[in-house]
């Protein structure tokens, strides 16, 4: 029997802030969508759609100080952890007023002001990053944690290994949280990877680590918490794997091939805002808060994409600025 | 004016900013316990501890990486790679995080990093070991790349690194670390992006960086004897690479020889033999030349590897051929 929400010590206006984050996502990316389609958006476009509970379930436990690092796939990211919607929005528009200055783009979104250092477009990129953030917490001795997402296609690159091996011999205050939705790009994990489970690869470097289901917020939460936890104390890294499935494909050029509608039903079926909402339910929640919420959502989305819209880009000139730093 | 080695100005300058800067650390690969491959950093783990001189594993990408992230966190890394040619396992870290994370977050992150290695050849280290791969991170906007010669620039390009923003490749080299030279006891910089004439001369511009400078003082050096006054003008830096210094003296002499240790094909001299053109074409007397390594990979054996790196005689021939 799972626990309620008070002997997880999260209160109903908590929880349903949670459940609001992944509707914000959800709606978000489906508004970002529609806007790739009228060419509002260029380039590159990863939905995180089907992902929410891992973000919402995770990134809401950090203190305003933690550091978060992500892959390209970062919208869902970024808005768990309270970014700015319109500034995002604008982003993805290429616009002066995105949180890059339009410079950075879908795949590249940045907020110092959040502890919020990138998404990385390069496979396994941020891994790095993550040991020098935390490396700077522990020679500062500023109690900050860095939480490293990655996804299953990062796991095969060299970094994975070098990066797990130094925060675990310097103990470092990381939590890597490996977002397992079973595919890197269109090639399923099991043609891409030889080894064990995940999890047990942190094994190998004496790394503590859990399996979790990716499309349950609650057990994110609770795993999400043990691990973040375990990283401030001071015992070194964590590592936590999600299991978890997209539902749109890789980017929006993506015709999804390689997988089977069956497949996809089923992970649908396991969609993470309609768990969490049926557990709500189970708390007496009623449909005019969800409405509540669902009305608040579609104002901000709304609200974000007239922004972007109604933002300048950035003059010509701009593409001069921010190479190198006085 | 007290006289003091290449490794030795290297290692006094690294010492001051660990002294001044609680921001500064060093990591690196056998920087602590062994004492640096080259040396330079022996004695720095004895004074500053663990904390600040930090042995790392021979894994190049996280050392880069940890080294963006430190920076990003707002301390003044210092990364030791050893060689220019490991910076190949690091070169994702190099070139698409340092030298973009400033542009990609909207000016939001400067990445204050010093990344230090050797480059070049000539000690028979074989086809892995002596490459002169400076000229390609020469071309990423967003990195600096800096390639003293002498002592005194050793020390004052390092000191203006460590007052730099910025990612900055600090590139020394194997066979110039006993050299001695003059360097002041007071405070001074070399600003990165100065060219430097290390020796005047009216008859032709010999353009260099690193160890090429000193093969070039020694063709300018035998050319003298032969009546010919030759200019050697030291880049310094190639990234930002200072023009000016170049074009005015080839105004005044009217004939420029570009030698570097590195590939000719896409090398570096070609970027400043195309500089001279478009900016003093009018004043030249003949071809921009140029004198680069051999296009083979670096072989073990000692003449077969002498052959292959630019020596005082190949920059005199070609010298001689424009007269």
């Amino acid at each position: 029997m799972a626990m309620t929400l008070k002997e997880m010590t999260l209160e109903v206006p908590a929880a349903l802030d949670l459940y609001r984050r992944m509707v914000l996502i959800r709606r978000f990316e489906e508004k970002a969508a529609e806007m790739y389609g009228r060419a509002k958006i260029g380039g590159f476009l990863h939905l995180y759609i089907g992902e929410e509970a891992v973000a919402a379930g995770a990134i809401p436990l950090l203190e305003d100080r933690d550091y978060i690092v992500t892959h390209y796939r970062d919208h869902g990211h970024a808005i768990a952890r309270g970014l700015d919607t319109n500034r995002l929005m604008a982003e993805l528009f290429g616009k002066a007023t995105g949180t890059s200055r339009g410079k950075g783009g879908s795949m590249h979104i940045f907020d110092v002001t959040k502890g919020f250092l990138g998404g990385y477009a390069i496979v396994g990129a941020m891994m790095p990053i993550a040991v020098g953030l935390a490396q700077a917490s522990r020679y500062l001795d500023d109690g900050r944690v860095c939480v490293c997402i990655f996804g299953d296609g990062a796991v095969n690159e060299g970094e994975f290994h070098e990066s797990l091996n130094l925060a675990a011999l310097w103990k470092l205050p990381v939590v890597f949280l490996l977002e397992n939705n079973g595919f890197g790009m269109g090639t399923r994990v099991e043609r891409a990877h030889a080894g064990l489970d995940m999890a047990h690869l942190a094994d190998a470097f004496c790394i503590p680590s859990e399996q979790v289901d990716g499309m349950d917020l609650l057990a994110v939460r609770e795993a999400a918490g043990r691990a973040i936890d375990h990283a401030r104390s001071g015992e070194g890294p964590f590592f936590l794997e999600a299991l978890t499935y997209r539902f749109r494909g890789h980017s929006m050029a993506d015709p999804m091939q390689y997988r089977d509608k069956e497949e996809e039903e089923h992970w649908r079926r396991r969609d993470p805002i309609l768990l969490f909402r049926q557990r709500l339910e189970l708390e007496g929640l009623t449909e005019e808060a969800f409405d509540e919420i669902d009305r608040g959502v579609d104002q901000e989305v709304e609200e974000a994409v007239r922004y972007a819209e109604e933002s300048p880009a950035l003059p010509v000139e701009g593409l001069f600025e921010d190479i190198y730093e006085e | 004016m007290r006289e003091m080695t290449y490794r030795d100005a290297i290692r006094e300058t690294l010492r001051d900013a660990l002294r001044q800067d609680e921001r500064v650390f060093l990591m690196g690969e056998d920087i602590g316990a062994y004492g640096g491959a080259y040396a330079v950093t022996k004695g720095l783990l004895d004074e500053f501890g663990e904390r600040r001189v930090k042995d790392t594993p021979i894994a190049e990408s996280v050392l880069a990486g940890a080294g963006v992230g430190a920076a990003a966190a707002g301390l003044r890394p210092v990364v030791e790679m050893m060689s220019i040619n490991f910076t190949l396992l690091a070169s994702d870290q190099i070139i698409n995080n340092a030298a973009k994370l400033l542009y990609m977050s909207g000016g939001q992150i400067p990445v204050p990093l010093i990344i230090r290695m050797v480059s070049g050849g000539g000690s028979q280290l074989a086809a892995t070991h002596s490459q002169s791969l400076e000229g390609w991170y020469a071309q990423v906007p967003g990195l600096k790349v800096v390639t003293p010669a002498t002592p005194y620039d050793a020390r004052g390009l390092l000191k203006s690194a460590f007052k730099d923003n910025n990612p900055v490749m600090f590139i020394e080299h194997s066979l110039l670390y006993g050299l001695t030279g003059p360097v002041p006891e007071e405070d001074y910089t070399v600003p990165i992006g100065s060219a430097d004439i290390k020796r005047e001369g009216k008859d032709v511009t010999i353009i260099a960086y690193l160890r090429m400078v000193h093969v070039a003082l020694e063709a300018a050096e035998a050319l003298a004897g032969d009546g010919i006054d030759a200019e050697v003008v030291d880049l310094r830096s190639l990234r930002p690479l200072d023009m000016d210094t170049v074009v005015q003296s080839v105004r005044r002499t009217h004939k420029a020889v570009m030698v570097e240790e590195g590939w000719k094909t896409g090398g570096f001299g070609a970027e400043v033999a195309s500089g001279i053109m478009s900016q003093a074409f009018d004043d030249l007397d003949g071809p921009v030349e140029r004198v680069a390594g051999k296009e083979v990979p670096m072989p073990y054996n000692r003449e077969l590897e002498q052959a292959a790196i630019p020596t005082y005689l190949d920059v005199v021939q070609t010298v001689k051929s424009l007269l």
